[in-house]
């Protein structure tokens, strides 16, 4: 097959990666767009696949059988729950990938036509090494991350003395490398290149706590697509340049959104140690012992049985329970009462960007009932009740009038003007934010006190 | 004061001036002719896919703009099994007959690849379906 043909294909390739991402403008579309997205890999890979240099098939097979079927059982038995450490584990591989394809370009110049062992064309050196460095930081964060999302190490941020001082030299020493590398393309510095890149990595992503999770993944997501793009300028293919611009962007654009969901910079989350600055939980105006008021299933049920219209605010704690199919259940119920139910999703709810939408859709919440912040929010004072699961500081009120507050200025789901506030929430802990939450002590707040999924049990139990 | 001898020997002179001249600008236009192609070679490629890299930029801040927050999620799984286009660069590493350390880390890369490409479509076609609209 000509250069001309294989370029041609990888372009079909490049608009039908860009159809599957126009694709989910709307879940009607999205399934076809996947469908496109599965049509470009496949040609991408086929066209590499008849190019002359690749002679030796058997090794390759080995690896996409091998590759295929992990991937493949993964992705079916995977619970959806547990989908955010699912991506964070799949970054870290296209990082390491991007590692493993800069060594080979590295160690086999010519099999690329990129130039000769230690005579590597100048720009293709400068590319390798830039895409080396980001697809390391990519593998390293992106198990950090996981390890957090696992709960294998703890989801709070980890500080340690003169962590952005150590993060500022390491990143110093990395451009340092890296202009050595390209100078001197001694193998030695590309080896410390890759060592300094993973130790960044996993120092990047270590101070950032579990609530700041779905701008890490975001920030991640881009990484990888940046990484594809510098192998992409290193080995001048324009499919790999134009999917990982793409990926990179999108994760840019994810990263922002989550952002602006929190009213945080970029530049504070990845510093990090949000939440811990203020110790323990400041406590309130008031102080702890003011009176709450905290209901049974029971009365939760009656609430919501005489309500005209119900608005669920879910969050993680939602996830971490698995409440939501019995949070489906029990709104089914509330519907045959005659009870308008609709959904309101925060944009950082739960630990990835999107995660409460696909937990609900799994439990068969119809799309159409699940509302964005903006197009719920001036409903909630017409609400008789707002049903608060598993979320805290999104809630919290503090965000509009506290000056003092960490949260302050975030966007907030104003349930403070329903009629009534249930939440459901296991004790009375203080969200990610540590800042304590003034609402649960008005007087149209109700707490019920419970693991999430329990208490959706029991009220269901309760309206039979 | 014309001199036929000398006027003849200085018409000389100045022709061969001229032939040595010619010579010369034949050599330094080619000279330029392999001077442009060179530059051709070394320039075109990297501005070229400097062009094609902004334009995706582009291309890809437009297109998710216009993604639905509901599909987030399915986004960020699809644009995971996207980039592991990469492995493209990983064939052509595993593809010669020799063994060498390019072709195990091509092996390498090929396996992580395949991994996130069937499983992030296969979990971005699962989530897809749930998203339905109830009748």
């Amino acid at each position: 097959m000509s250069d001309n043909f294989s370029a041609l294909l990888y372009l079909v390739a490049s608009v039908c990666f860009i159809m599957a991402l126009r694709g989910l403008s709307s879940p009607d579309t999205a399934r076809s767009g996947n469908i496109f997205g599965i049509a470009g890999m496949a040609i991408a890979i086929l066209t590499t696949l008849v190019t002359p240099q690749i002679v030796s098939f058997w090794l390759i097979l080995t690896g996409l059988v091998i590759g295929g079927a992990i991937g493949s059982y993964i992705a079916r038995e995977i619970q959806m729950t547990a989908l955010p450490q699912l991506v964070a584990a799949f970054h870290s591989l296209v990082g390491l990938a991007a590692v493993c394809v800069a060594s080979a370009a590295f160690a086999a110049p010519e099999d690329y036509g990129i130039g000769i062992r230690g005579a590597i064309n100048g720009s293709s050196l400068v590319e390798m090494a830039i895409g080396l460095t980001i697809g390391a930081i990519t593998f390293t964060g992106s198990l950090v991350a996981f390890a957090k999302l696992q709960g294998l190490v703890s989801g709070r941020p980890l500080v340690f003395p003169g962590q952005h001082l150590v993060n500022a030299g390491l990143g110093i020493l990395l451009i340092l490398l890296i202009v050595l590398f390209v100078m001197t393309e001694a193998s030695g510095l590309f080896a410390l290149l890759v060592l300094v890149s993973l130790a960044f990595g996993f120092l990047l992503i270590l101070p950032i706590g579990g609530a700041d999770m779905p701008v890490v993944i975001s920030m991640l997501n881009s990484y990888s697509g940046w990484a594809a793009c510098g192998i992409g300028f290193t080995l001048s293919n324009s499919l790999l340049i134009i999917t990982g611009a793409l990926v990179g962007s999108s994760g840019a654009i994810l990263s922002y959104i989550m952002c602006k969901g929190m009213n945080r910079s970029i530049i504070n989350v990845i510093l990090g140690g949000f939440g811990t600055e203020s110790g323990a939980a400041p406590a309130g105006p008031g102080g702890g012992d003011r009176l709450v008021k905290s209901g049974s299933a029971e009365d939760a049920a009656f609430i919501l049985k005489n309500a005209g219209s119900v608005i669920i605010v879910p969050g993680y704690g939602m996830a971490v329970a698995q409440a939501q199919h019995a949070l489906r259940e029990m709104a089914d119920m509330l519907k045959k009462e005659g009870v308008q139910v609709r959904y309101a999703i925060h944009p950082v709810a739960g630990r990835m960007p999107g995660h409460m939408n696909v937990l609900l859709a799994e439990a068969n919440v119809s799309y159409d009932e699940v509302f964005e912040l903006d197009a719920i929010n001036h409903d909630f004072a017409s609400t008789d009740v707002a049903f608060v699961i598993g979320a805290n500081d999104i809630t919290n009120p503090a965000a509009k009038t506290d000056h003092s507050s960490p949260i302050y200025g975030m966007p907030i789901l104003d349930v403070e003007r329903a009629k009534t506030v249930l939440f459901v929430k296991r004790s009375m802990a203080s969200g990610y934010a540590g800042v304590e939450n003034e609402l649960f002590y008005r007087d149209n707040t109700m707490m019920l006190f419970g693991d999430a999924k329990k208490m959706c049990e029991e009220i269901i139990k309760a309206l039979e | 004061m014309a001199d036929p001898a000398s006027l003849a020997q200085r018409a000389s002179e100045l022709a061969g001036d001229a032939g040595e001249l010619a010579k010369r600008l034949d050599e330094l236009s080619q000279q330029l002719t392999l001077a442009t192609q060179q530059g051709a070679h070394a320039g075109t490629p990297l501005v070229f896919e400097l062009t094609v890299f902004v334009l995706a930029v582009f291309v890809g801040y437009y297109v998710v703009w216009r993604v639905t927050p509901a599909l987030h999620s399915p986004l960020m799984s699809v644009t995971n099994a996207v980039s592991s286009v990469i492995i493209v660069g990983a064939l052509i590493a595993a593809g010669p007959m020799s063994m060498s350390f390019a072709k195990i880390m091509g092996f390498v890369a090929v396996t992580l690849a395949a991994v996130n490409i069937f499983g992030g479509f296969i979990v971005t076609q699962r989530m897809l379906q749930m998203f339905q609209r109830k009748k």
